[in-house]
This record gives structure tokens, C-alpha cells and sequence, in this order.
């Protein structure tokens, strides 16, 4: 144990009001800030209310603001602020309503989540399985690595400045609905409802979210742009408007490809064509 | 159980307010200098009117040349630039990266992540006044447009001259001018969509393997574009002042061989 110790200004207060309390704090190598925190609530504050659970980056609980960065406090080193002769300032998320201290009401992010209509995959082929490629899904693997910890929700400026918490799903969601659309299995078109109930539009493409995000996922590029896009196909794209018209084409529907597709998909009939020249050759 | 949020001033709300330390203003600073610094030089030259060909170079601005003696007598000078830079400035103006760094530079909305906007105000992203971004894909075809006639011009910088074919520094200028161009161009979101982003099952679809490669192509340049777009910034600018300069005669082109 160092005998180096480091000062932490923390937000003590709720909804109605509060303030900056400051406390002392020993460190040691390797010290993050939630163990900051957990020692001052041990030794110092056992009042002062903070979310954790896995201490690992894993849950997403310990979402926070350190010094006016969003930050997973569990994530955060206290030794990189070793340079700083000011305060480290803790303060909880900004774009939710404060409960205590540092625990923010989340539930709305539940809430839009509910929004969201389930995944609906295709039906199963002959033999009762699914079958998708890696090529098919390589890319939503990478929105699946999120752990809700809701700092994209808490830094976009749509939700944070502009309020707009009903009106636009936010970065979290965005990408939930671009794993369900982009997913070779599922037959629903929800471009409709991103457009309008979700609020896509509201997006302005300034990519705090991706700066923020604690998994490294490339939120922007990968998830709401390629969704801006599809949504442009079907809305804002008077050429592919004017060749629907003149085709006499409805809107493409996404439910109606995907079942036809499953039918012919080459490793079925791969299967199945083996199976009969077996046969041929008995 | 708290039902709203509010902003209480110990967390400190308004413009530019945050508890940020590090210098988050630097980044829309120097990005608000450099393209309105752009905006300037590409205004001088539009109406300079002058100095933007010689032998078998052309200036980027003034690519493909327009005849515009038709607009002789006109109550306002008209260049070949004027007519052109519309067309590539509209894939700047819709670019995915662009609208980051001038939305954070100059609408400040917001100046920087969790930093505090101006004043209350009516924000409707990209929904109403600027739903024209949905566009993008169509400026995309423009800027392809213009790249063969860039390159058109980096050839002609080769074997264009009088006495043959030979390699001046003007020609790597101008190659290199059409080469960031092209990176810039062919590293778009739009064109990402276009070529397979859109998409679900590449196994199942038409010429799907095909599509797969081409948009894991695009996203390998994709994931560079914010670089691709300064440097083809600048290499418009560089190209050009090149050109005028040789035009001028501040300076001989070097000849390789």
C-alpha cells in the first residue's frame, strides 16, 4: 500500500438539489476509481450511494462522469489523473434524473427498450435449424457486445441537451434495432419505426457516443450510419421512389425475402442434392 | 423515485460549460480555422478567374474546363470554378464525417461531447431543415463523376506536354491531388451501403459473396475516412496553389524526367 493519496470532489445530492463534497483518499497501484469510492463509503461516507456490481467493465452499473468525462468508474485508473494537481470530480450522468449521489434513474432507457419489436426469424428450415453464414452476422456481433451501461444514451447531445428522451431511442438503441435489422434471419421491417418513433433524424452524426463507448464499439459507423442509409433507401431516395412507382412495386417489404431466400439457401440444397445423387448411385 | 431530470447548477449547464479539463474546444477550433480558411481560398479563386492552367496542367478547382465566355457581359463575373465547386463541395457538405466537424465547429450543437450547447433553442437534427443530408448518395455520384475528370488531368499532366511524355513534380502534384481524392471518394459511408452494406444475407443473395468483399473493401478505407477527407482538403488547396503558382511564375516546375 502507497502512502500517495489523491483528493476526489464527489456530487452528494438528489433531483432537488446538492453539492460537491471533498474527500481524501490513499492509492495504490492499480486503484480504479469505484474502489476510490468504495473506500470513502467504508471509511468516511457510508451514506454515499453508488451502483456496482461486477467491478470488471462487464455490467455496466458504475456509469459515471469523471472529471466531465462519461466514464465506467470500474474502468477508470486513478493514477491517470496523477498529473492533475486539481480534484478528481465525480458526478453522476447527467441526462438522467439523480436518485442519490451518484445512482442515476435509468429506466428509461427500459423503457425505449420495450419500444423495440422482438426479433422475428424466419421459419426453420427442413431439418428444424437456422443456418446463417459468418459473412451474415459478422457485423451485428459486434453490436451484441454491449453492456448497457448507458454512457452513449448519457452523452448524446439529443438526450443531454436537447431532452429529447421520447422522441429518439438514442445510440443504445439505435444499434439494438441495427442487430435486428441487419440480421439474416429476421424477416420484420422496422424502418418505419425508426424513421418516425425513434427518431433517427434527430441524430446529427457528432459521434460523442462512440467516443464514450466503454466496449469500443463503433456505434456511428457501423450501427446508426448503415441505418441512416437503409432508411434513406426507403424514404429519401426519389430514384429508387420513382422505379418503385413505375414498377408498380409496394414498398420492399423485408418480411417476404428472406423466407424465399431460406428455401433455395445453398447449404440446403447442397444437402439435399447430395442426398439424392447418393441415392442415384445406390 | 425522481421522475424528471433537471440541471442543477453545482453540475454546471449553458454553452460551453462542462468539467471537462482536457482541451475539448481544440479539435472544433482548428477544424472551424482550416475549412473556413478553405472557404476563403476557394472564394479568392473562384473569382481570380486566372492563373488556374499551364501547358498541360489544369487546377483541380477549374476541373473539367468550362468555356464561360457565354457569361461575357454579365452584371456578375462568372468563372468555370464557380460552376464546378458546387458539385464537390455538396459531397463535402452531406459527408458523414464532415457534418461531425462542422456541426460541433460552427453550429456548436454540440461544441464538444459533454459540453454544455448555447441556449435553449428548436433542434430538429437532420428532420427538417437539413433532411437534405438523406442525399448524400446522390452528391456521391457527382464526386465519381469528377474524379474521371481528375484523373483525365493527372494523365494529361504526364503525357500531355508538347514534346512527349515526361514527369514533372506538377504531375506527382496533381496525381497525388487525384489519388486522395479517389481515397476520400471510394471511402464513403454511402458508397459502403451501396456496395453491400444494404445487405442482410450475403450468403442468399444475388451476387452476395461478391457484395461481401466489396463492402469489407470500402470498410477497410471506411474506417480511415475522417483522414482521407483532410487530406484531400488540403490537397485540393496544395494542388491548386501549385498550379498558380507555376502560372505566375513564382517558380519553375522541376522536371524528373
Amino acid at each position: 500500500m502507497s502512502d500517495k493519496k489523491a483528493t476526489l470532489k464527489i456530487y452528494r445530492g438528489d433531483n432537488d438539489g446538492g453539492e460537491f463534497k471533498t474527500y481524501e483518499v490513499e492509492t495504490y497501484p492499480g486503484m480504479v476509481v469505484l474502489d476510490a469510492i468504495h473506500d470513502i463509503q467504508a471509511k468516511q461516507e457510508p451514506g454515499l450511494a453508488v451502483r456496482w456490481n461486477c467491478k470488471a467493465g462487464r455490467c455496466g452499473s458504475c456509469g459515471a462522469e469523471v472529471n466531465g468525462k462519461p466514464k465506467l468508474m470500474c474502468m477508470t485508473r486513478m493514477s491517470a489523473y496523477d498529473d492533475d494537481p486539481e480534484p478528481i470530480m465525480v458526478t453522476p450522468m447527467k441526462a438522467f434524473p439523480i436518485l442519490k449521489d451518484l445512482v442515476t434513474d435509468v429506466s428509461q432507457n427500459f423503457r425505449m427498450a420495450q419500444k423495440i419489436p422482438a426479433f422475428a426469424p424466419r421459419p426453420r428450415e427442413a431439418d428444424g435449424t437456422h443456418r446463417m453464414q459468418q459473412d451474415d452476422i459478422e457485423r451485428i456481433q459486434e453490436f451484441r457486445k454491449c453492456i448497457e451501461c448507458f454512457l452513449c444514451q448519457n452523452t448524446c447531445h439529443v438526450i443531454r441537451d436537447h431532452g429529447k428522451k421520447e422522441d429518439f431511442a438514442g445510440p443504445r438503441f439505435l444499434i439494438a434495432m441495427a442487430g435486428l435489422d441487419m440480421h439474416p434471419l429476421d424477416t420484420l421491417d422496422r424502418r418505419e419505426l425508426l424513421k418516425d418513433e425513434f427518431g433517427i433524424g434527430y441524430c446529427n452524426i457528432t459521434r460523442c457516443c462512440t467516443e464514450v463507448c466503454p466496449e469500443h464499439i463503433n456505434i456511428t459507423d457501423n450501427g446508426i450510419i448503415p441505418m441512416k442509409e437503409r432508411v434513406a433507401d426507403d424514404y429519401f431516395d426519389p430514384v429508387r421512389w420513382l422505379i418503385r412507382k413505375v414498377g408498380g412495386e409496394e414498398k420492399k417489404k423485408k418480411a417476404s425475402l428472406p423466407v424465399i431466400q431460406n428455401e433455395t439457401s445453398t447449404p440446403v440444397v447442397k444437402k439435399k442434392k447430395t442426398e439424392k445423387a447418393a441415392k442415384a448411385d445406390e | 423515485m425522481a421522475s424528471k431530470s433537471v440541471h442543477l447548477s453545482v453540475l454546471q449547464s449553458g454553452f460551453g460549460k462542462t468539467l471537462r479539463r482536457d482541451n475539448w474546444w481544440a479539435g472544433p477550433a482548428t477544424t472551424g480555422l482550416i475549412i473556413t480558411s478553405f472557404i476563403v481560398y476557394a472564394t479568392f479563386r473562384g473569382f481570380e478567374n486566372a492563373h488556374y492552367e499551364i501547358g498541360p496542367y489544369l487546377s483541380p478547382m477549374y476541373s473539367p474546363l468550362i468555356d464561360t465566355s457565354f457569361a461575357k457581359g454579365w452584371p456578375i463575373p462568372v468563372s468555370g470554378a464557380m460552376l464546378i465547386l458546387g458539385g464537390p463541395a455538396s459531397f463535402r457538405l452531406t459527408c458523414y464525417y464532415y457534418r461531425k466537424a462542422y456541426y460541433r465547429a460552427f453550429a456548436m450543437d454540440p461544441p464538444g461531447c459533454a459540453v454544455g450547447e448555447r441556449n435553449a433553442h428548436t433542434y430538429n437534427g437532420e428532420r427538417k431543415l437539413w433532411i437534405f443530408q438523406n442525399l448524400h448518395r446522390f452528391t456521391l455520384y457527382i464526386a465519381i463523376m469528377f474524379l474521371v475528370f481528375l484523373w483525365h488531368d493527372a494523365v494529361k499532366g504526364l503525357i500531355g506536354w508538347s514534346d512527349g511524355t515526361h514527369l514533372n513534380v506538377g504531375t506527382l502534384v496533381i496525381t497525388m491531388n487525384a489519388t486522395l481524392l479517389s481515397l476520400y471518394t471510394l471511402s464513403c459511408h454511402a458508397l459502403r451501403h451501396l456496395v453491400g452494406g444494404n445487405v442482410n444475407s450475403y450468403s442468399t443473395a444475388f451476387l452476395g459473396g461478391l457484395r461481401f468483399r466489396l463492402w469489407k473493401a470500402v470498410s477497410v478505407l471506411n474506417e480511415r475516412h475522417m483522414l482521407f477527407a483532410w487530406m484531400s482538403l488540403f490537397g485540393v488547396g496544395l494542388t491548386d496553389f501549385y498550379v498558380r503558382c507555376i502560372s505566375v511564375g513564382a517558380f519553375a516546375d522541376a522536371r524528373i524526367f
